[in-house]
């Protein structure tokens, strides 16, 4: 903690409208910024979700209108296998990067976590601008496979070598567009790199007087760890990411091993591994889970706080288990890798941590869950995100004790079991997670109320949505229906084809209701009620000062924190809370035992 | 609408149980030797899960029912024993729970894994490549001809790459589109990849392992009951991946005799 304004960024208003709105080095627009894309992007990889799905219930069936997206990926509107594979790895490396770690990570996170620790801005703002613009450019590039070459990669969101790293012969969208799918996570990783920095020297140097770690809320603390974890993981992603181009274009051979026959043609390459690529990508890849949902932790913790009336049971082991979640999910990557040919010892071995994971998750559901015991649960659309997250992350996380132990693993590896368990736990959870934090956060951001009613249907529609859609994924797996394939052309998963069109006409149904909350976000930016200050009765520094913040977040001056973050139900006091930065004199209110 | 809540989430809890205590969506029969162990540790998982599921999904319910919409000014009630009692719940619950998992769980993946495979194992070959798997038995003399990748020919069939002409190991070596085992004996099979990343999945026998481009693999196992089974690719291959499967028939030694004696005349 040290005095702000000998670090804080320096900068004046700008008056233009690109420096304003574009080029733009506040970090509450920039914050915009990554939410803005992160919903464009949100809605095409639904979009895509609803073809691929559409596609497998109905496989033979024409969508009209589809040829004009590709003529040669689905002539006529029939899609071909690949065309389904192609789509399938843009809608995995759509939602996971530029979605699920963009919006909860990046988005609320650029614009809150200044304001939560009472600073008036990032410390390095040009690199923070640089991180979104940066990141745009990875969307657009990634974008630009629909358009140019023969299309985007099929090789998944994983993009397993060698199947990514040999070029056009192993299939359409594996030359150019794969490539062009390197080149732009690479670009993602650099932009995320920059964003972890401010993130990390935000939380570490720019506090306000006062506001000790352990005062800063649950957010401060998820979005500082997710930044560490960033740090790391995308600084191990970036160079795989360069050496995958490196087999493309440099005629390298780091994840192409000799003597390879594609087409009765031998590959020039020699002496890469397969599984080099692997290790590298989820030394990455798992941390990056955590990434997804570790933000939505904290947004739901902050949410569910300030709708019980109370703190939590611990705010001390809270932040501990998010760090042991952080920690932990460095050592159980290998358990995606059980039977990739990986040594059969190293499969036990990260089998272990991957089982104790389960006991910080356990720990933070046990905290939310009997921190409900005695509150004054105040339902809106906030807090009904907030608490579906909870049971989503249950219902996800329960799957993954299955997933963990490798003897169970070599049944349900690459079924629809994983599908349902990772979708359930990381992406429908984050999402929701994004959700909380839309409702809980727009008054401040855009300084209108959201339409409640709209918000509540939006939640209903959506929460029993998402379970008729990804619960019937673990029934697929356990019957042993196996992912990633266009069509159940066998004989064994023909018969599981009703399950598939229940799910799919679930996803078409679930995918409507988010025009719902389109509009209400819309609606609601031009037309809704203007928004108080503090509309929810909070206590953190975001609900201090006007809806939304000026430029420079505390009008010049430099707050004091003189409270614990969550200082609600406080008796004897007008209010049932106390606002960080009141120098009111209260006991503290803690329920650490 | 919080108590409309409370009982959506437990219907949900609910309804999502019933396929698995009703075996709707059932895994196939077991027809492996090792099988069983796997069986028994996924039906102790479901049964750990589930109630964790149940629990967890029907006490958040409850308190959303109990202390939503309570009078402005009621008391805030504390939870007897505080965060602490839930942390150590966690470790005793979660953490015995995990160590059982952990500890018998290792028993069925150390009989796929590590145990070497017996010293009368039928060896088999299989070649994995875009989009077929071919099997190779050693014919009479046991021993398998030398692969050369460069002279792989599809379109002469010759799917191995062998050389017959100058390596007489090659000369009696049976290659098949389908796989053929006898029944209860054990079969150790080579795995290699000829091009990209593939797997090797049958469902009833409780066996997947990915084929790994430079690296030969290995997997033996016994099979129990005489039938077809698919084999089916679950590493994405390329655009013909979900098509890439090929059949075991598991039979009788009898069967098995004259079914290789077939496959050897039509070399």
């Amino acid at each position: 903690m040290h005095d702000m304004s000998a670090h804080a960024a320096q900068h004046h208003a700008p008056t233009s409208f690109i420096r304003k709105y574009i080029f733009s080095l506040d970090h509450k627009v920039i914050g915009k910024q990554y939410y803005g894309l992160a919903l464009i992007a949100v809605y095409i990889g639904m979009a895509i979700s609803w073809l691929m799905r559409f596609h497998l219930a109905w496989t033979n069936a024409r969508i009209p209108g589809l040829q004009w997206l590709s003529s040669v990926g689905a002539p006529g509107g029939l899609m071909t296998p690949e065309y389904y594979l192609e789509l399938m790895t843009m809608h995995g490396t759509i939602m996971v990067f530029f979605v699920l770690t963009t919006a909860p990570f990046a988005g609320f996170g650029n614009f809150f976590l200044p304001i939560q620790v009472g600073a008036e801005d990032m410390p390095f703002p040009r690199f923070n601008m640089m991180s979104f613009w940066i990141t745009f450019v990875a969307f657009c590039v990634l974008m630009s496979a629909f358009f140019v070459g023969d299309g985007p990669p099929l090789s998944g969101w994983t993009a397993y070598a060698p199947l990514s790293a040999v070029g056009a012969i192993a299939g359409p969208g594996q030359g150019t567009g794969q490539v062009l799918w390197a080149i732009s996570i690479a670009l993602f990783c650099v932009g995320q790199l920059l964003g972890s920095l401010n993130f990390i020297t935000t939380t570490l140097d720019l506090r306000t007087k006062g506001m000790t770690l352990m005062r800063m809320p649950l957010t401060v603390w998820a979005w500082f760890i997710t930044s560490c974890m960033g740090l790391t993981a995308f600084a191990v992603l970036l160079p795989a990411c360069i050496l995958l181009i490196l087999d493309h274009v440099a005629g390298t051979s780091f994840f192409i091993a000799s003597g390879l026959v594609i087409n009765d043609k031998m590959l020039p390459h020699s002496g890469g591994s397969t599984l080099l690529w692997q290790h590298l990508f989820w030394f990455f890849g798992h941390p990056e889970v955590y990434i997804a949902i570790v933000p939505g932790v904290g947004i739901v913790s902050h949410v569910l706080i300030t709708n019980m009336r109370r703190p939590l049971l611990s705010h001390k082991v809270m932040i501990g288990c998010m760090g042991a979640l952080a920690f932990l999910s460095y050592m159980v990557y290998g358990h995606h890798m059980f039977v990739s040919g990986m040594n059969p010892f190293s499969g036990l071995v990260f089998s272990f941590p991957t089982l104790v994971i389960t006991i910080p998750a356990t720990i933070i559901v046990l905290i939310w869950i009997f921190s409900l015991y005695g509150s004054k649960l105040r339902i809106n659309s906030a807090s009904l995100f907030a608490l579906g997250f909870i049971s989503m992350f249950v219902s996800g996380g329960v799957s993954g004790f299955f997933l963990a132990q490798p003897s169970l693993d070599i049944y349900l590896h690459a079924t629809y079991f994983v599908v349902g368990h990772f979708h359930m736990v990381m992406a429908v959870a984050a999402l929701f997670g994004i959700f909380t934090g839309t409702y809980f956060w727009f008054p401040k951001m855009t300084g209108h109320m959201m339409n409640e009613s709209l918000g509540k249907l939006h939640f209903w529609l959506t929460f029993v949505g998402t379970y008729a859609i990804f619960m019937p994924f673990h029934y697929l797996g356990m019957a042993g229906n196996v992912r990633r394939y266009q069509a159940f052309v066998d004989d064994y998963m023909q018969p599981l084809l009703g399950v598939h069109k229940f799910i799919t006409i679930a996803a078409l149904l679930t995918g409507a209701a988010q025009l719902i909350f389109l509009y209400n976000l819309i609606h609601s930016r031009f037309r809704g009620a203007p928004a108080p200050p503090n509309p929810w009765e909070a206590t953190s520094l975001e609900w201090t000062m006007p809806s939304p913040p000026p430029f420079d977040n505390f009008g010049g001056k430099h707050p004091v924190v003189y409270h614990d973050p969550y200082q609600y139900g406080i008796e004897g006091s007008s209010n049932d809370y106390v606002m960080q930065d009141s120098p009111e004199q209260i006991h503290t209110v803690r329920d650490e035992k | 609408m919080a108590k409309l809540f409370a009982v959506t989430i437990f219907v949900i809890a609910i309804a999502s149980a019933v396929p698995i205590l009703m075996h709707t969506w059932p895994m196939p029969v077991d027809i492996s030797t090792h099988g069983p162990l796997i069986d028994e540790q996924m039906a102790d998982t479901m049964a750990e899960a589930g109630i964790a599921f149940l629990a967890a999904q029907i006490i958040l319910a409850f308190f959303i029912w109990k202390f939503s919409g309570r009078p402005k000014d009621a008391k805030i009630g504390h939870f007897p024993g505080g965060a602490m009692a839930l942390v150590i719940a966690a470790f005793l619950l979660v953490g015995t729970e995990v160590l059982a998992l952990g500890v018998f769980g290792t028993k069925a993946w150390a009989a796929v894994y590590f145990t070497p495979p017996a010293a009368d194992s039928m060896p088999i070959q299989v070649q994995a490549g875009q989009f077929a798997f071919y099997f190779r038995y050693p014919g009479p003399d046991g021993k398998f001809g030398t692969i050369h990748p460069d002279k792989i020919d599809e379109g002469n069939q010759n799917f191995f790459g062998l050389d017959p002409a100058n390596d007489p190991a090659a000369k009696d070596d049976i290659v098949t589109a389908e796989m053929a085992m006898p029944v209860n004996k054990e079969v150790h099979l080579l795995m290699h990849s000829k091009d990209l990343g593939h797997s090797f999945y049958v469902r009833e026998l409780r066996v997947q392992q990915d084929f790994v481009p430079g690296l030969d693999l290995s997997l033996h196992f016994t099979a129990n009951k005489i039938g077809k089974y698919e084999i089916v690719c679950t590493q994405l291959c390329g655009l013909g991946h979900y098509n890439m499967k090929a059949y075991l028939e598991v039979m009788s030694q009898t069967d098995f005799d004259s079914w290789l004696k077939q496959q050897a005349a039509n070399q």
